[in-house]
Protein backbone atom coordinates (compact mmCIF):
# COMPACT_ATOMS: atom_id res chain seq x y z
CA UNK A 1 0.00 0.00 0.00
CA UNK A 2 1.26 3.27 -1.02
CA UNK A 3 0.98 6.32 2.08
CA UNK A 4 -1.07 9.59 0.98
CA UNK A 5 2.13 12.25 1.50
CA UNK A 6 0.87 15.50 3.04
CA UNK A 7 2.12 19.19 4.40
CA UNK A 8 1.63 17.34 7.34
CA UNK A 9 3.37 14.52 7.76
CA UNK A 10 6.14 14.68 5.18
CA UNK A 11 8.71 15.67 7.78
CA UNK A 12 7.85 12.39 9.58
CA UNK A 13 6.97 9.67 7.23
CA UNK A 14 9.63 10.74 4.62
CA UNK A 15 12.65 12.59 6.00
CA UNK A 16 12.68 11.26 9.63
CA UNK A 17 11.91 7.36 8.23
CA UNK A 18 14.62 4.88 9.00
CA UNK A 19 13.42 2.74 5.89
CA UNK A 20 13.79 4.64 2.11
CA UNK A 21 11.48 6.50 0.70
CA UNK A 22 10.07 6.33 -2.90
CA UNK A 23 7.68 9.64 -3.09
CA UNK A 24 5.50 9.74 -6.67
CA UNK A 25 4.67 13.19 -7.17
CA UNK A 26 1.37 12.94 -9.23
CA UNK A 27 -1.88 14.81 -9.96
CA UNK A 28 -5.01 13.64 -11.14
CA UNK A 29 -4.89 15.76 -14.01
CA UNK A 30 -1.99 14.39 -15.40
CA UNK A 31 -2.66 11.41 -17.74
CA UNK A 32 0.65 9.91 -17.81
CA UNK A 33 0.53 9.98 -13.72
CA UNK A 34 -2.55 8.23 -13.72
CA UNK A 35 -0.86 5.34 -15.91
CA UNK A 36 2.26 5.02 -13.54
CA UNK A 37 -0.24 4.54 -10.50
CA UNK A 38 -0.66 1.33 -10.59
CA UNK A 39 3.34 0.09 -11.12
CA UNK A 40 3.77 2.57 -7.83
CA UNK A 41 1.22 0.53 -5.80
CA UNK A 42 2.76 -2.72 -7.02
CA UNK A 43 6.26 -1.52 -6.03
CA UNK A 44 5.14 -0.59 -2.37
CA UNK A 45 3.76 -4.42 -2.38
CA UNK A 46 7.04 -5.86 -3.63
CA UNK A 47 9.26 -3.96 -1.39
CA UNK A 48 7.07 -3.94 1.39
CA UNK A 49 9.00 -4.10 4.58
CA UNK A 50 12.64 -2.81 2.66
CA UNK A 51 10.85 0.76 1.25
CA UNK A 52 8.55 2.35 2.12
CA UNK A 53 6.43 4.24 -0.72
CA UNK A 54 4.35 7.47 -0.52
CA UNK A 55 2.22 9.36 -3.15
CA UNK A 56 2.08 12.98 -3.04
CA UNK A 57 -0.72 15.23 -4.94
CA UNK A 58 1.40 17.98 -6.08
CA UNK A 59 -2.16 19.79 -6.39
CA UNK A 60 -2.17 19.72 -2.30
CA UNK A 61 1.73 19.73 -1.62
CA UNK A 62 2.70 23.08 -4.53
CA UNK A 63 5.36 24.18 -1.32
CA UNK A 64 6.89 20.28 -1.10
CA UNK A 65 7.30 19.81 -5.02
CA UNK A 66 9.17 23.21 -5.36
CA UNK A 67 11.45 22.42 -2.57
CA UNK A 68 12.41 19.23 -4.72
CA UNK A 69 12.37 21.49 -8.18
CA UNK A 70 9.57 19.28 -9.38
CA UNK A 71 8.79 20.85 -12.71
CA UNK A 72 6.97 17.90 -14.39
CA UNK A 73 5.51 15.18 -13.37
CA UNK A 74 5.44 12.08 -12.64
CA UNK A 75 8.26 12.70 -10.88
CA UNK A 76 9.38 9.88 -8.71
CA UNK A 77 11.82 10.61 -6.02
CA UNK A 78 13.61 7.92 -3.64
CA UNK A 79 14.83 9.77 -0.37
CA UNK A 80 17.65 8.44 2.47
CA UNK A 81 17.67 9.63 5.81
CA UNK A 82 15.85 12.39 4.91
CA UNK A 83 18.13 13.21 1.31
CA UNK A 84 17.55 12.62 -2.31
CA UNK A 85 18.96 9.53 -3.57
CA UNK A 86 17.63 9.16 -7.00
CA UNK A 87 15.16 11.39 -9.24
CA UNK A 88 13.53 10.16 -11.72
CA UNK A 89 11.13 12.27 -14.42
CA UNK A 90 8.15 10.78 -16.69
CA UNK A 91 5.77 7.96 -17.20
CA UNK A 92 8.05 4.14 -17.24
CA UNK A 93 8.24 0.47 -17.00
CA UNK A 94 8.19 -0.73 -13.21
CA UNK A 95 11.67 -2.34 -14.32
CA UNK A 96 13.16 1.03 -15.68
CA UNK A 97 11.51 3.08 -12.83
CA UNK A 98 13.49 0.49 -10.42
CA UNK A 99 16.23 0.11 -12.01
CA UNK A 100 16.97 3.81 -12.38
CA UNK A 101 16.12 4.19 -9.05
CA UNK A 102 19.00 1.89 -7.98
CA UNK A 103 16.61 -0.70 -6.50
CA UNK B 1 -17.54 7.49 -35.59
CA UNK B 2 -15.05 5.66 -37.40
CA UNK B 3 -13.28 2.31 -36.44
CA UNK B 4 -9.89 3.78 -37.32
CA UNK B 5 -8.08 7.17 -37.53
CA UNK B 6 -5.17 6.86 -39.25
CA UNK B 7 -3.04 10.47 -38.15
CA UNK B 8 -0.30 10.42 -41.41
CA UNK B 9 -0.23 9.85 -44.61
CA UNK B 10 3.21 8.37 -45.33
CA UNK B 11 4.21 5.02 -46.28
CA UNK B 12 3.11 3.30 -43.07
CA UNK B 13 -0.15 5.30 -42.79
CA UNK B 14 -1.62 4.80 -46.20
CA UNK B 15 0.06 1.15 -46.35
CA UNK B 16 -2.13 0.64 -43.31
CA UNK B 17 -5.27 2.58 -44.80
CA UNK B 18 -5.56 0.23 -47.79
CA UNK B 19 -5.52 -2.91 -45.50
CA UNK B 20 -8.02 -1.82 -43.23
CA UNK B 21 -10.44 -0.55 -46.14
CA UNK B 22 -9.34 -4.36 -47.50
CA UNK B 23 -11.09 -5.46 -43.99
CA UNK B 24 -13.98 -3.33 -44.67
CA UNK B 25 -13.00 -1.26 -41.68
CA UNK B 26 -14.50 2.28 -41.61
CA UNK B 27 -11.30 4.29 -41.75
CA UNK B 28 -10.10 8.34 -42.31
CA UNK B 29 -6.57 9.37 -42.99
CA UNK B 30 -5.58 12.61 -41.66
CA UNK B 31 -2.36 14.15 -42.68
CA UNK B 32 -0.78 16.74 -42.75
CA UNK B 33 2.06 17.60 -44.81
CA UNK B 34 4.47 14.79 -47.00
CA UNK B 35 7.13 14.59 -43.77
CA UNK B 36 10.44 13.16 -44.46
CA UNK B 37 10.24 12.47 -47.55
CA UNK B 38 9.27 15.65 -49.04
CA UNK B 39 12.99 16.45 -48.64
CA UNK B 40 14.32 13.02 -50.18
CA UNK B 41 14.47 13.79 -53.78
CA UNK B 42 16.67 10.34 -55.01
CA UNK B 43 15.40 7.38 -54.05
CA UNK B 44 16.21 4.20 -55.93
CA UNK B 45 16.56 1.53 -52.95
CA UNK B 46 12.78 0.81 -52.67
CA UNK B 47 11.27 -2.06 -54.36
CA UNK B 48 10.09 -1.80 -57.99
CA UNK B 49 10.87 1.50 -59.28
CA UNK B 50 13.64 0.75 -62.39
CA UNK B 51 14.23 4.74 -62.05
CA UNK B 52 15.17 6.97 -59.25
CA UNK B 53 11.78 8.77 -57.67
CA UNK B 54 11.71 11.23 -55.54
CA UNK B 55 10.21 11.22 -51.57
CA UNK B 56 7.40 13.27 -52.87
CA UNK B 57 6.49 11.51 -55.52
CA UNK B 58 6.20 8.12 -53.55
CA UNK B 59 3.84 9.39 -51.18
CA UNK B 60 1.76 11.21 -53.94
CA UNK B 61 1.52 7.71 -55.09
CA UNK B 62 0.42 6.12 -52.41
CA UNK B 63 -1.92 8.53 -51.99
CA UNK B 64 -3.86 8.36 -55.31
CA UNK B 65 -3.77 4.49 -54.92
CA UNK B 66 -5.80 5.17 -51.34
CA UNK B 67 -7.89 7.64 -52.77
CA UNK B 68 -8.80 5.43 -56.26
CA UNK B 69 -9.70 2.29 -53.47
CA UNK B 70 -12.10 4.71 -51.96
CA UNK B 71 -9.67 6.00 -48.93
CA UNK B 72 -10.75 9.40 -47.30
CA UNK B 73 -7.79 11.45 -46.72
CA UNK B 74 -8.54 14.69 -44.85
CA UNK B 75 -5.95 17.46 -45.34
CA UNK B 76 -6.00 18.48 -41.10
CA UNK B 77 -4.00 18.88 -38.67
CA UNK B 78 -4.27 17.21 -35.43
CA UNK B 79 -4.09 19.26 -32.41
CA UNK B 80 -5.09 16.93 -29.97
CA UNK B 81 -5.84 13.14 -29.01
CA UNK B 82 -8.07 12.07 -26.05
CA UNK B 83 -9.05 8.49 -24.73
CA UNK B 84 -12.18 8.45 -22.95
CA UNK B 85 -14.02 5.43 -23.89
CA UNK B 86 -13.53 6.49 -27.62
CA UNK B 87 -10.72 8.02 -29.03
CA UNK B 88 -11.81 12.04 -29.74
CA UNK B 89 -9.74 13.54 -32.50
CA UNK B 90 -9.34 17.14 -32.78
CA UNK B 91 -8.01 19.22 -35.67
CA UNK B 92 -7.40 22.53 -36.73
CA UNK B 93 -10.87 22.29 -38.33
CA UNK B 94 -12.99 19.36 -36.81
CA UNK B 95 -13.30 16.70 -34.13
CA UNK B 96 -13.59 12.62 -34.59
CA UNK B 97 -13.95 9.68 -32.74
CA UNK B 98 -12.81 6.48 -33.55
CA UNK B 99 -12.66 3.03 -31.86
CA UNK B 100 -8.71 2.91 -32.56
CA UNK B 101 -6.26 5.28 -33.85
CA UNK B 102 -3.14 4.59 -35.67
CA UNK B 103 0.02 7.16 -35.06
CA UNK B 104 2.13 7.12 -38.13
CA UNK B 105 3.14 10.57 -37.79
CA UNK B 106 6.77 10.09 -38.89
CA UNK B 107 9.93 10.62 -37.01
CA UNK B 108 9.42 12.47 -33.88
CA UNK B 109 10.42 15.76 -33.05
CA UNK B 110 14.09 17.25 -33.36
CA UNK B 111 15.50 18.55 -30.51
CA UNK B 112 15.98 22.69 -31.03
CA UNK B 113 19.52 23.14 -31.49
CA UNK B 114 20.03 26.27 -29.08
CA UNK B 115 22.90 26.65 -26.13
CA UNK B 116 20.82 25.07 -23.34
CA UNK B 117 18.41 23.49 -25.02
CA UNK B 118 18.94 19.99 -24.29
CA UNK B 119 20.09 20.44 -21.15
CA UNK B 120 17.02 21.80 -19.66
CA UNK B 121 14.17 19.55 -20.97
CA UNK B 122 12.71 18.01 -18.29
CA UNK B 123 14.18 20.52 -15.76
CA UNK B 124 12.01 23.71 -16.46
CA UNK B 125 11.56 22.94 -20.85
CA UNK B 126 8.16 20.65 -21.37
CA UNK B 127 6.67 19.53 -24.33
CA UNK B 128 3.51 19.26 -22.27
CA UNK B 129 1.25 21.63 -21.60
CA UNK B 130 -1.59 19.69 -19.90
CA UNK B 131 1.11 17.45 -17.70
CA UNK B 132 2.95 20.83 -16.72
CA UNK B 133 1.74 23.58 -17.02
CA UNK B 134 -0.39 23.41 -13.63
CA UNK B 135 3.57 23.11 -11.81
CA UNK B 136 3.66 27.07 -12.89
CA UNK B 137 0.27 28.72 -11.61
CA UNK B 138 0.60 32.37 -11.80
CA UNK B 139 4.08 32.04 -12.91
CA UNK B 140 5.90 33.63 -15.62
CA UNK B 141 5.34 30.93 -18.54
CA UNK B 142 7.21 30.98 -21.93
CA UNK B 143 5.82 28.90 -24.96
CA UNK B 144 8.17 28.19 -27.99
CA UNK B 145 5.99 27.74 -31.55
CA UNK B 146 4.54 29.83 -34.03
CA UNK B 147 1.04 28.05 -35.51
CA UNK B 148 -2.01 25.97 -34.42
CA UNK B 149 -0.52 23.72 -32.17
CA UNK B 150 1.19 26.45 -30.21
CA UNK B 151 -1.96 27.94 -29.70
CA UNK B 152 -3.64 24.97 -28.72
CA UNK B 153 -0.94 24.72 -26.32
CA UNK B 154 -1.41 28.32 -25.26
CA UNK B 155 -5.09 27.91 -24.33
CA UNK B 156 -3.95 25.43 -22.00
CA UNK B 157 -1.67 27.03 -20.16
CA UNK B 158 -4.04 30.25 -20.16
CA UNK B 159 -5.49 28.12 -17.73
CA UNK B 160 -2.32 28.25 -15.01
CA UNK B 161 -1.18 31.97 -15.99
CA UNK B 162 -1.60 35.11 -17.26
CA UNK B 163 2.13 35.92 -17.62
CA UNK B 164 2.68 34.12 -21.05
CA UNK B 165 5.18 34.63 -23.50
CA UNK B 166 5.03 33.68 -27.14
CA UNK B 167 8.57 32.92 -28.66
CA UNK B 168 8.66 32.27 -32.38
CA UNK B 169 12.53 31.53 -32.72
CA UNK B 170 12.70 33.82 -35.81
CA UNK B 171 9.64 32.56 -37.60
CA UNK B 172 6.56 34.64 -38.24
CA UNK B 173 3.58 34.15 -36.39
CA UNK B 174 0.82 32.10 -38.34
CA UNK B 175 -2.53 32.51 -35.85
CA UNK B 176 -3.66 35.36 -34.61
CA UNK B 177 -2.82 35.04 -30.61
CA UNK B 178 -3.54 37.88 -28.19
CA UNK B 179 -2.94 38.90 -24.50
CA UNK B 180 0.37 37.99 -24.57
CA UNK B 181 3.76 39.02 -25.41
CA UNK B 182 4.74 37.85 -28.33
CA UNK B 183 8.63 37.65 -28.94
CA UNK B 184 9.58 36.99 -32.78
CA UNK B 185 13.39 37.52 -32.68
CA UNK B 186 15.46 34.24 -32.49
CA UNK B 187 16.41 32.48 -29.70
CA UNK B 188 20.43 32.49 -29.36
CA UNK B 189 19.74 30.32 -25.62
CA UNK B 190 18.06 28.68 -22.80
CA UNK B 191 20.00 30.15 -19.04
CA UNK B 192 18.95 28.82 -15.73
CA UNK B 193 21.21 26.87 -12.74
CA UNK B 194 19.34 23.84 -11.68
CA UNK B 195 16.22 25.10 -13.72
CA UNK B 196 15.86 26.79 -16.57
CA UNK B 197 15.29 30.59 -15.76
CA UNK B 198 16.32 32.96 -18.53
CA UNK B 199 15.70 32.53 -22.60
CA UNK B 200 18.00 34.72 -24.57
CA UNK B 201 17.34 35.75 -27.98
CA UNK B 202 19.79 38.01 -30.06
CA UNK B 203 18.26 41.13 -28.76
CA UNK B 204 17.49 40.49 -24.44
CA UNK B 205 17.38 38.60 -22.15
CA UNK B 206 13.74 37.27 -20.62
CA UNK B 207 13.51 35.83 -16.82
CA UNK B 208 10.95 33.10 -17.50
CA UNK B 209 10.06 30.09 -14.96
CA UNK B 210 9.05 27.43 -17.41
CA UNK B 211 9.10 26.63 -21.04
CA UNK B 212 6.95 24.57 -22.99
CA UNK B 213 7.82 23.39 -26.86
CA UNK B 214 5.11 23.42 -29.11
CA UNK B 215 6.67 24.10 -32.28
CA UNK B 216 5.37 23.36 -35.42
CA UNK B 217 3.08 20.40 -35.53
CA UNK B 218 2.49 17.63 -33.14
CA UNK B 219 4.06 14.50 -33.23
CA UNK B 220 3.49 11.20 -32.32
CA UNK B 221 5.33 11.11 -30.09
CA UNK B 222 3.59 14.39 -28.48
CA UNK B 223 0.49 12.59 -28.52
CA UNK B 224 1.46 9.12 -26.49
CA UNK B 225 3.52 11.40 -24.14
CA UNK B 226 -0.03 13.32 -23.42
CA UNK B 227 -2.20 9.97 -23.22
CA UNK B 228 0.32 8.50 -20.72
CA UNK B 229 1.63 5.76 -23.50
CA UNK B 230 5.47 4.50 -22.50
CA UNK B 231 7.71 6.39 -25.14
CA UNK B 232 11.82 5.23 -25.13
CA UNK B 233 14.08 7.69 -26.73
CA UNK B 234 11.44 9.45 -28.48
CA UNK B 235 10.00 6.44 -30.07
CA UNK B 236 6.62 5.04 -29.27
CA UNK B 237 7.11 1.72 -27.48
CA UNK B 238 4.62 -0.82 -28.72
CA UNK B 239 3.90 -4.41 -28.79
CA UNK B 240 4.79 -7.07 -31.57
CA UNK B 241 1.15 -6.20 -32.00
CA UNK B 242 1.97 -2.53 -32.81
CA UNK B 243 -0.22 -1.50 -29.96
CA UNK B 244 1.33 0.65 -27.57
CA UNK B 245 0.31 0.56 -23.90
CA UNK B 246 -2.98 2.58 -24.33
CA UNK B 247 -5.60 -0.30 -25.71
CA UNK B 248 -6.64 0.71 -29.12
CA UNK B 249 -4.05 3.40 -29.79
CA UNK B 250 -1.62 1.73 -32.11
CA UNK B 251 1.78 3.24 -33.76
CA UNK B 252 4.00 1.92 -36.77
CA UNK B 253 6.57 3.51 -39.17
CA UNK B 254 9.35 5.54 -38.16
CA UNK B 255 7.74 7.13 -35.16
CA UNK B 256 8.41 3.32 -33.42
CA UNK B 257 11.95 3.26 -33.90
CA UNK B 258 13.98 0.82 -36.30
CA UNK B 259 15.06 0.85 -39.57
CA UNK B 260 14.11 4.38 -41.13
CA UNK B 261 13.17 3.28 -44.50
CA UNK B 262 9.97 3.17 -46.83
CA UNK B 263 10.51 -0.83 -47.18
CA UNK B 264 9.80 -0.73 -42.87
CA UNK B 265 7.22 1.44 -43.18
CA UNK B 266 5.29 0.51 -45.64
CA UNK B 267 5.97 -3.17 -43.40
CA UNK B 268 4.78 -1.81 -39.97
CA UNK B 269 1.94 -0.20 -41.95
CA UNK B 270 0.45 -3.81 -42.92
CA UNK B 271 1.41 -5.57 -39.76
CA UNK B 272 -0.38 -2.23 -37.93
CA UNK B 273 -3.43 -3.26 -40.06
CA UNK B 274 -4.06 -6.45 -39.61
CA UNK B 275 -3.48 -6.52 -35.84
CA UNK B 276 -5.94 -3.39 -35.55
CA UNK B 277 -8.05 -5.93 -38.02
CA UNK B 278 -8.35 -8.56 -34.94
CA UNK B 279 -8.49 -6.10 -32.07
CA UNK B 280 -11.73 -4.54 -33.02
CA UNK B 281 -13.51 -7.84 -34.13
CA UNK B 282 -12.18 -8.94 -30.58
CA UNK B 283 -14.22 -6.45 -29.23
CA UNK B 284 -17.11 -6.46 -31.17
CA UNK B 285 -16.98 -10.51 -30.94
Amino acid sequence: MAIEITDSNFKTEVLDSKLPVIVDFWAPWCRPCMMLGPTILEIAEELEGKVKVGKLNVDNSETIARRYSVSSIPTVILFKDGAIVKKVVGLMRKEDLLHNLGL
Amino acid sequence: MFDVIVVGGGPAGISSAIYLKRFKLDVLVLMKDFGALDKTDHIENYYGFPNPVSGRQIVENGLSQASRLGIEIRNEEVLNIDKTELFVIKTNRNEYEAKTVLLATGSSRVNLRIPGFSDFVGKGISYCAICDGFLYRKQTIAILGEGEFMAEELEVLRNFSSDLYVFTNGLPLSVKVEGTKIITDPITGFIGDEVVNTIVTDKASYPVNAVFVAIGTPSATDFALRMGAFVDNNMIAVNDKYMTNIPGLFAAGDCIGGLSQIAKAVADGAEAALAINKYIHSKTS
